[in-house]
């Protein structure tokens, strides 16, 4: 290989663990994201025109025009999308990059077809091709539906016996590539077949995990693109590609890990358990729960935290649908104003991702020291006048405590419960994303404000205005 | 059997790049706070997008009569740049709103 290409790679993957690092600290961060885009441009720039044979200037042309396309295309969808899809943008950015791995163990396979045995590639070439093509292709349909699932566009899909299915499959995917490698057979019908069974098992992989598990397995598949990344990288025995897949699939592993610590599961359980349970545990949570429900007006709930000593606002997912958090930065102002003391609760797993909750109030500047986290805030509870909550559903379902049979039971919740008032706004009855019922809104201290997050928000704003 | 080891006889310093590269990546995210984990996420996923110098690769070894090769090699570039571009710039774009931030 050029020496200078050796070089470039090696910068490049040094600007790979720099920012990565520098992105573990809010104050680097900005900049550790960019010097690993400078990496990876530098890397691609080389791969490009450092090329050790002379290639025919249409490949140029080629290369240059898809680059051009996809760059084009992915710094649109980029810029475009609202803060609150970012979840579903990074599980589809993801599911491209998959996808990328398993066109180039095609290609690389179909190499091989026809050609004399003699000129055959080892088993183990065969079998990082193989495995590109199995891991891009898991990737690529379990994004897909992670994505999908997301916007709301696709359900929960249980098959009965789904995990007995998917594991016998996943083995059969195991034992397929491994005949096609021992059997060193260059059928495109085998290799179809397999890209067909892979692509399949991505999707049942994903299908039937939904509830608040879904960010742990978009993470989970971050991770697994990383290490399709990594086994091209072998492949063609590039550094660059295999130090940063490797760097990506281990943080991708361990920032699962984070995840599943903060909603107090295993790995194991958030694959195989299928959280929600299906819809028996639902009718049986919601046949247990009785009682009445209180409503509210904006103005009573306006009274009440007008007069409150401190307010907390535990933010969910339906503020960020509602695109309230502008809003939501009001109110606390106004209060502030008012001398109420006003922090905001946020749940590890709060929204649809970690850290979705920050990064929304972050975007409608909200003092970075009022966000406080579940373990601070949970001893402070019994000591606040009113709970406002929006949007938010799980993440403050008591069931969480004391419901073994609930299938969030054991889950870190917020207390909020312990407060004096409760305000609960939210669009309907209707239970959250774990699909289950929650006895907090039929507690006798908890009020409901009835609403799409933002008009809800902007009543209570325009009431408290006016005392 | 013995092509397994002859594998790792031949690919010695591969697998010592590979372990090390683990342990550095875990190192890197350990107690990295709740409040980055989404950019994290996202600028993780930018990096994997480290795959399209495969795609170039693949691209460039092609022979320009390989139609197949390269369809395949240039929708793989295609898709490997959206991760990377779309990755990078998402990330920017959600770290910029920490900064605004005093």
């Amino acid at each position: 290989m050029d020496i200078t290409l050796s070089i470039i790679y090696l910068i490049a993957t040094i600007t790979f663990v720099v920012g990565l690092k520098m992105l573990g600290h809010p104050e680097t961060a900005k900049k550790g994201n960019l010097t690993s885009a400078v990496g990876m441009g530098i890397a691609i720039l080389g791969t490009i025109f450092l090329a050790e044979k002379e290639v025919p200037t249409i490949i140029y042309v080629l290369i240059g025009s898809a680059i051009a396309i996809g760059g084009i295309i992915g710094w649109i969808i980029a810029v475009k999308v609202e803060m609150t899809k970012m979840p579903e943008l990074v599980s589809l950015f993801n599911g491209f990059g998959g996808a990328s791995a398993l066109l180039i163990g095609l290609v690389e396979f179909s190499k091989n077809i026809g050609v004399a045995e003699a000129d055959k590639a080892s088993s183990s070439i065969i079998t990082t091709v193989i495995a590109a093509i199995i891991i891009g292709s898991i990737t690529f349909t379990g994004s897909l539906v992670a994505w999908a699932k997301l916007n709301g566009s696709m359900k929960d899909l249980r098959l009965p016996k789904y995990n007995l299915i998917n594991n016998i499959l996943f083995l059969a995917l195991v034992a397929f590539g491994a005949y096609i490698v021992l059997m060193n057979t260059d059928s495109t019908l085998l290799i179809y077949g397999l890209l067909a069974a892979s692509l399949v098992y991505g999707y049942l992989f994903v299908a039937p995990i939904g509830g608040a598990d879904m960010p742990v397995v978009i993470s989970l598949l971050n991770s697994l693109t990383g290490i399709a990344a990594a086994i091209t990288g072998i492949l063609y025995n590039n550094m660059v590609m295999l130090v940063g897949g490797i760097l990506v699939g281990s943080a991708g592993l361990i920032l699962t890990f984070a995840m599943c610590k903060a909603m107090n599961r295993s790995l194991a359980s958030v694959i195989f358990g299928a959280f929600g349970g299906g819809a028996t545990d639902g009718v049986e949570g919601g046949s247990k729960i009785g009682g009445n429900v209180k409503k509210t007006t904006a103005s009573d709930a306006a009274v009440l935290m007008n007069y409150a000593n401190q307010v907390i606002i535990v933010p969910g997912y339906g503020l960020a649908v509602a695109q309230a958090q502008h809003v939501i930065h009001e109110l606390e102002e106004l209060l502030t104003s008012k001398g109420v003391e006003v922090k905001y609760a946020i749940h590890p797993v709060a929204g649809r991702m970690p850290g979705h909750m920050n990064v929304l109030l972050a975007e409608s500047n909200v003092e970075y020291s009022k966000l406080v986290e579940m373990d601070d805030i949970n001893p402070q509870f019994p000591n606040t006048d009113v709970v406002l909550v929006v949007g938010a559903n799980d993440v403050v379902n008591p069931a969480a405590h004391n419901d073994p049979s609930s299938p969030i039971y054991g889950m870190p919740i917020l207390d909020v419960e312990n407060a004096k008032h409760i305000i609960v706004n939210k669009r309907s009855m209707k239970p959250g994303y774990a699909g289950i019922e929650n006895e907090l809104f039929f507690n006798q201290k908890t009020n409901m404000l009835f609403g799409d997050a933002k008009a809800a928000l902007t009543e209570l704003v325009a009431e408290l205005k006016n005392m | 059997m013995n092509e397994f080891i002859e594998f790792i006889k031949g690919n010695l310093q591969l697998i010592y790049i590979l372990i090390l590269a683990i342990f550095i990546g875990v190192e890197l995210i350990k107690n990295v706070p709740t409040v980055l984990h989404t950019p994290l996420m996202s600028g993780a996923n930018a990096l994997s997008g480290v795959v399209i110098v495969g795609a170039i690769l693949v691209m460039l070894q092609s022979d320009p009569e390989n139609y197949l090769a390269l369809a395949l090699g240039f929708i793989a570039v295609v898709l490997g740049i959206i991760n990377v571009v779309g990755g990078f710039a998402v990330t920017d774009r959600m770290l910029q709103m920490f900064k605004k931030r005093k």
